[in-house]
């Protein structure tokens, strides 16, 4: 296993980004790509703006990566369970990552469902509760940029994962689990609310906490801020991420 | 001579000048026995967002036959201040000024969970210093506490005992002195920073601790004795708003709710965090699953805080409060001056004065802020109720990519459907109440 509560050796820990920062290795004060829509700074800063190297250069941007068997402590156990109950395993789970003692699967969208099921009934993994049902937006660093993280616990052998599923902002959806987890159907919502990722088999997909004819989705990377018109000279406090900002 | 009407309203025959109808009415007995005044009138009632038994905006929709509850829809979102988005545009240490604002009743868990996470991410877990976790326990208990204090008050409002809500929010005004004497606040206290704590324990915050733990078991005492043989208490609170253990895992309820239907899922002792696994404590169930028994429960678990904090205050040896990497801590120790707290003035002597280099960092930590490895990490801990979860993901930058609050307030007030459902309007309200919902969080 790897040390708990330790980054992993691996490049990006899991987080799908695209490429290391010209100047990483050099170290040469940092240059980023390009600026997405996820973050730029005012002024058109599209740097750090850290001329002091203080930032340490670290940022790097990389794909994500399964890691190497054996796991350690109970992700193997937990993985070959799986793939004995779960005759889909091969064809279901794209990556097995495992960073700083938490190991996430990543699975095919539409066999979510499936294997929530398998995990929760099977005696040898027993995932009874589905501690929480949450989206990231990762705008510019992978295709598939909406994700759907699920983490599961088991109760009974006090163990956690963490499952993953990865869809279009064109084609978002995700078979519901509610079916599974009960407990899914508020968080499916608020997932839906805040990204747009449509469950599928939902007993009710509507908003949650914005209200009901909200436009968009606000915690999509690319969702607009706007600002705060002010009454001096026409001035305007301009949005978040317009603002002048260390990255 | 038959004919083809419907006989119910009116008989006819055929005469030679046409058919002729007898009309006598109807018979009305016969009319209103298929309708069933009690059980077929379904009536929907609006509750909330404002209404005093909803704890804050809070809205119910309710289908009644009677006073008969046939179903409940909970509408939640009336207090979402995209707190989870606001972050991701501040740097990491400034996420604890904002999720201290989620659940105003246990503002310490946010922060450390949050710090918890930030730490994981950063993989300095075990860097964090004894002295460090220790407050962080006692705060924490303290807390705890607090906002158990608020539940038995508002709960007993809710059901009638208006004293008891006095009582309540009095002894938790105590505890949240000791909190302004330690963090400057008595809420929203941002005081739990990732790397450690905010500032040291004043000696004086110590007394009065101390005074604390001798004074609230006697006020225990008078609560139970005023509301545990209580008919009306019992009455109001025994066999409503039932929910059983199988009920509580598939709808995700966790905490005293779940615990009052058995099972002792605490994280504090399933999954330790902050060194919880050195203190001696229980965790106290009962078999009911219904509000009698998360008031039992609730009132076990404030005894059980008074334990740990007691062990807390003697595990408390002098140390850092911070990681000692410079890189991470916060620069400056703060300190009370005239006009009152902020850095101190030895530090601030020494960037302006003597060091260009401390001068810079400090000015680099404070503004940019330090830079956290990209992954993402779950950290979960036992908020007053139940599992508060946060997954934070980190794309390298000093900002957070992405938080979310798994919000116990939340995922638990989905269950209000299923205890409520089939019972009494009046049940409504103490049921919801039992789980101690809390918008602030709920909607975050």
């Amino acid at each position: 296993m790897t040390e708990p509560n330790r980054p992993s050796e691996q490049p990006g820990g899991g987080v799908p980004v695209s490429r290391p920062p010209i100047g990483a290795t050099s170290g040469a004060p940092a240059e980023y790509p390009p600026a997405s829509a996820a973050g730029r700074g005012m002024f058109g800063v599209h740097g750090t703006g850290d001329t002091s190297g203080f930032g340490g250069l670290v940022r790097q941007r990389v794909a994500v990566v399964s890691s190497p068997r054996p796991y350690g402590g109970y992700f193997d156990e937990v993985t070959d369970a799986l793939e004995e109950a779960y005759p889909g395993f091969a064809d279901a789970i794209e990556n097995v990552v495992v960073d700083r003692g938490e190991l996430t699967l990543h699975i095919r969208p539409e066999r979510i469902a499936e294997v929530c099921q398998v995990l929760r009934d099977d005696a040898s993994l027993r995932f009874e509760l589905c501690s929480s049902v949450s989206g990231v937006d990762y705008l510019g660093s992978d295709a598939r940029r909406l994700h759907v993280v699920y983490q599961l616990t088991s109760m009974t052998y006090r163990r956690q994962i963490r499952l993953e599923v990865a869809v279009t902002a064109e084609e978002p959806r995700v078979p519901s689990v509610t079916s599974v987890y009960p407990t899914a159907d508020w968080q499916e919502r608020e997932t839906y609310d805040m990204f747009g990722v449509v469950f599928d088999g939902h007993p009710g997909m509507t908003r949650i906490l914005m209200p009901d004819d909200w436009e968009g989705h606000p915690q999509r990377k690319d969702y607009p801020l706007g600002g705060v018109p002010v009454e001096y000279k026409g001035a305007e406090i301009p949005p978040p991420d317009e603002r002048r900002s260390y990255q | 001579m038959s004919t083809s009407t419907n006989p119910s309203y009116a008989e006819s025959r055929e005469t030679t000048e046409g058919r002729v109808f007898t009309v006598t009415g109807g018979d009305w007995d016969q009319v209103v026995s298929g309708h069933d005044p009690i059980n077929d009138e379904r009536l929907i009632v609006n509750m909330g967002p404002q209404h005093p038994s909803t704890h804050g905006v809070l809205r119910l929709i309710l289908e009644l036959e009677g006073e008969t509850v046939r179903e409940v829809r909970a509408v939640v979102g009336y207090l979402h201040t995209g707190i989870e988005k606001n972050l991701e545009y501040r740097n990491w240490v400034q996420g604890s000024t904002f999720v201290t604002r989620m659940d105003y009743l246990s503002p310490l868990f946010n922060e450390t969970a949050y710090s918890l996470a930030v730490e994981k991410l950063l993989g300095i877990t075990d860097e964090v210093t004894e002295r460090a976790s220790v407050i962080r326990v006692l705060m924490m208990e303290l807390n705890r506490i607090s906002s158990h204090l608020v539940w038995i008050a508002t709960t007993a409002l809710e059901l009638g005992a208006v004293n008891m809500m006095l009582y309540g929010f009095r002894e938790r005004e105590y505890v949240l002195d000791i909190f302004e004497l330690i963090t400057g606040l008595r809420m929203n206290h941002a005081y739990v920073r990732p790397g450690g704590v905010a500032q040291d324990v004043p000696d004086e915050a110590i007394v009065k601790i101390r005074e604390f733990l001798k004074m609230l078991p006697k006020r225990l005492k008078e609560y139970e004795d005023l509301l545990s043989g209580q008919p009306i208490w019992q009455e109001r609170t025994k066999d409503v708003a039932v929910l059983d253990v199988t009920g509580c895992v598939a709808l995700g309820v966790t905490g005293p709710v779940l615990r009052s239907a058995g099972l002792p899922w605490d994280l504090r002792k399933t999954m330790p965090y902050c060194g919880y696994e050195n203190y001696e404590f229980d965790v106290p169930t009962t078999e009911s699953g219904d509000v009698w028994g998360r008031y039992l429960v609730r009132m076990a678990e404030m005894r059980e805080s008074l334990k740990i904090i007691e062990q807390a205050l003697d595990k408390l040896r002098p140390g850092p409060i911070m990681v000692a990497d410079k890189k991470i801590a916060w620069p400056a120790q703060l300190a009370i001056g005239v006009d009152g707290m902020g850095n101190s003035l030895e530090h601030v002597a020494k960037i302006m004065g003597q060091s260009m280099e401390s001068l810079i960092h400090h000015f680099k930590l404070v503004t940019e802020g330090f830079r956290v490895p990209p992954g993402q990490v779950y950290v979960g801990i036992e908020s007053p109720r139940g599992e508060l979860g946060v997954h934070a993901v980190s794309d390298g930058g000093t900002r957070p990519y992405r938080v979310h609050y798994r919000e116990p307030s939340f995922v638990n007030l989905q269950a209000l459907p299923a205890i409520s459902e089939g019972g009494l309007i009046a049940d409504v309200i103490a049921g919801g109440a039992s789980l101690d919902p809390v918008m602030g969080g709920c909607d975050r």
